[in-house]
């Protein structure tokens, strides 16, 4: 499928998926991401593969837990109240070093919330989200093309570090019809000899297991993990600066929200204000030194964010608090316009907090 | 000429089960099973959480450890992901099993998945040091009903092989019990079936194995296996509960 078509966000998700090999999809239906799921209903019998709706988001998650055991591509979808059901297999998959491609369509929260799009599941997604110390590889795309391009990416992600990578996306990306084109070079999954395929009486047993009852072991496992997450953080950073580099007003947003504040910026600058743009597209490894050389230059940095104020923890990490940095924030499914973030470009050249 | 063996399938270690449980009696019947049908290189073990959490380090096939009640999730993914060649046991408790994993084992057998599912049953949390249990029996005293259990604030004991037998997915539900050598031949030649079944690829196939823990039911081996059959086995009367293909149903 090397033309353009016209696709839905969550479409293009599972279309990709398809592409990079998964041929197992396990989910539960939940607003704003049931498109990801009935594509999958109808392509994966066509293409020898395996749908099973399953009976909650716990089974969806261990499901995927059992595939991925095997050595096999596989995926679940949900959207933020399924996600936090699917903690504890999150964290399972986590400790048993096992890959695994998990998609958020962010709606709003806490509780049943609402079924509008946002960004509150970030801490969630980037601070692991379940028991115990471990991260996801978190992407967060902002077109239906990125969707599509992060997804393959992900499991190639995944794959390479034996660990769960998760699309943070939202129910307008979800949702949204773009032209998309899915012509991309699929890499072959690399070699997995732990998986459990039976031991075709060849080799030891193979064990997929997260437990670790001597504290010693439980430590050591721990630290190593920690050393193959320092290698994503120093690989695997992505981000996309836009008229960054002179910018007095540096805007820090991803997503859905990084579509609308680009154009804000793009605005500002038509009216002679030096604003730039960040948009982080790995949220875990964050982009510190992106930040980090904004922070020498700029004079604020103003995290737009669909929660209350969670990606600008990181920001405010990242740049030692050597400049400035606020929130324009709106939640519960409510997006900015461009005008709105524009006001809040223009009061800020005028020196003004917000 | 050698009378007695350790089956291929269990690994040469030490078990870590209290003296007088009978996991490792269920642990070598699975393992027998599991070389006279000569599938051990094409089986895959799903160890719960409970007693049993280190099954995988007894089986010498595949293992995978599962969270607390998933087992019957887990396994439908690798069963799913290679049908023909993977064979799939999950080995699970009755807390496992019938408390947390309950959504999970009914629609495990409401798909009529294609795996074999060994469920011990010993009325009492074993692992955590002995707390009631779905399946502990009325009045039975344990360190969270130490009054007893009290079915007005604690309800009844759930008998799984009787619900799980009123669905129309599972292809074979039977309850026995390893309490003494007759019942121990009689719950090989179930385990077995429900194994045959999978390869037969008839469906999910679920084998209750009524069983005893002396430890934290404060009895000596002996008393508790005296305890199964006084007490447990009226509770829980042993038999075929669902067997579509042989349509023999005793229960």
């Amino acid at each position: 499928m090397s033309e353009k078509v016209l696709m839905k966000g969550n479409e293009a998700i599972a279309e990709a998926a398809i592409i990079a090999g998964c041929r197992h999809y396990f989910g539960y239906p939940i607003t704003p991401q049931t498109e990801i799921a009935a594509y999958m209903a109808k392509r994966m019998p066509k293409v020898g593969g395996t749908f099973l709706q399953a009976e909650s988001e716990i089974a969806a998650i261990n499901m995927v837990y059992g595939v991925s055991s095997t050595g096999k591509r596989v995926m679940t979808s949900s959207s933020s109240p399924g996600i936090s059901l699917k903690q504890e297999g999150i964290s399972y998959l986590a400790g048993a070093d096992l890959p695994a491609l998990i998609v958020n369509a962010q709606r709003g929260g806490p509780g049943l919330g609402g079924i509008q799009p946002s960004q509150s599941d970030y801490f969630q997604a980037t601070k692991g989200g379940g028991h115990g110390d471990y991260h996801l590889i978190v992407l967060a795309p902002y077109s239906v093309q990125e969707m599509a391009e992060l997804t393959i990416k992900g499991f190639d992600l995944a794959d390479k570090y034996r660990m769960p990578t998760m699309i943070l996306c939202d129910g307008t990306t979800g949702q949204m019809m773009e032209p998309v084109t899915f012509d991309f070079a699929v890499k072959q999954p690399p070699e997995k000899p732990w998986a459990v395929t039976g031991t075709k009486m060849e080799r030891e047993h193979n064990i997929i297991n997260s437990l670790y009852l001597q504290a010693d072991k439980l430590e050591e496992k721990n630290f190593e993990r920690y050393e193959r997450y320092k290698l994503v953080e120093e690989n695997e950073v992505m981000y996309q600066e836009y008229m960054a580099d002179d910018a007095d007003i540096i805007i820090a947003a991803t997503g859905i929200a990084s579509r609308i504040a680009l154009s804000s910026v793009e605005k500002a600058r038509e009216k002679g204000i030096k604003a730039g743009l960040i948009r982080p597209i790995t949220l875990w490894p964050f982009p510190k030194a992106a930040f980090a050389k904004a922070a020498e230059h700029c004079r604020q940095i103003i995290a737009v964010e669909l929660n209350m104020g969670q990606m600008i923890e990181d920001i405010k990490l990242a740049t030692e608090f050597k400049v400035p940095v606020s929130l324009y924030n709106r939640t519960g499914g409510v997006l900015p316009d461009v005008y709105e973030i524009l006001g809040v470009i223009e009061n800020a050249a005028k020196g003004g907090k917000r | 000429m050698v009378v007695f063996e350790r089956p291929h399938a269990l690994c040469d270690v030490p078990l870590h089960y209290c003296p007088g449980c009978p996991h490792g009696i269920v642990h070598r019947l699975v393992a027998e099973v599991i070389d006279e049908l000569g599938i051990e290189g094409r089986t895959i073990g799903i160890a719960p959480v409970g007693c049993s959490v280190m099954a995988y380090d007894y089986f010498n096939c595949d293992m995978v450890e599962a969270a607390h009640g998933r087992a019957p999730a887990v396994a439908t993914g690798i069963k799913r992901s290679d049908p023909e060649n993977h064979i799939v046991f999950t080995y699970q408790g009755d807390g496992d099993l019938a408390s947390i994993g309950m959504a999970e084992t009914v629609h495990a057998a409401a798909r009529n998945e294609n795996i074999t599912v060994v469920f011990i049953n010993n009325a009492i949390y074993g692992m955590t040091g002995g707390q009631m249990a779905p399946t502990s029996l009325p009045g039975q005293v344990t360190q969270t009903s130490p009054y007893g259990r009290d079915v007005k604030t604690a309800g009844y004991p759930i008998k799984v092989c009787e619900m799980l037998s009123q669905l129309d997915g599972p292809e074979y539900i039977e309850r026995v019990a390893v309490c003494d050598v007759p019942n121990v031949n009689k719950a090989k030649k179930a385990i077995r079936k429900a194994f045959q079944n999978q390869i037969d690829g008839k469906g999910f196939s679920l084998i209750e194995v009524v069983s005893a823990c002396p430890t934290n039911w404060g009895m000596t081996p002996k008393e508790a296996l005296e305890w199964v059959k006084s007490d447990m086995i009226p509770y829980y009367p042993l038999g075929v509960y669902k067997d579509r293909s042989g349509k023999e149903e005793t229960k």
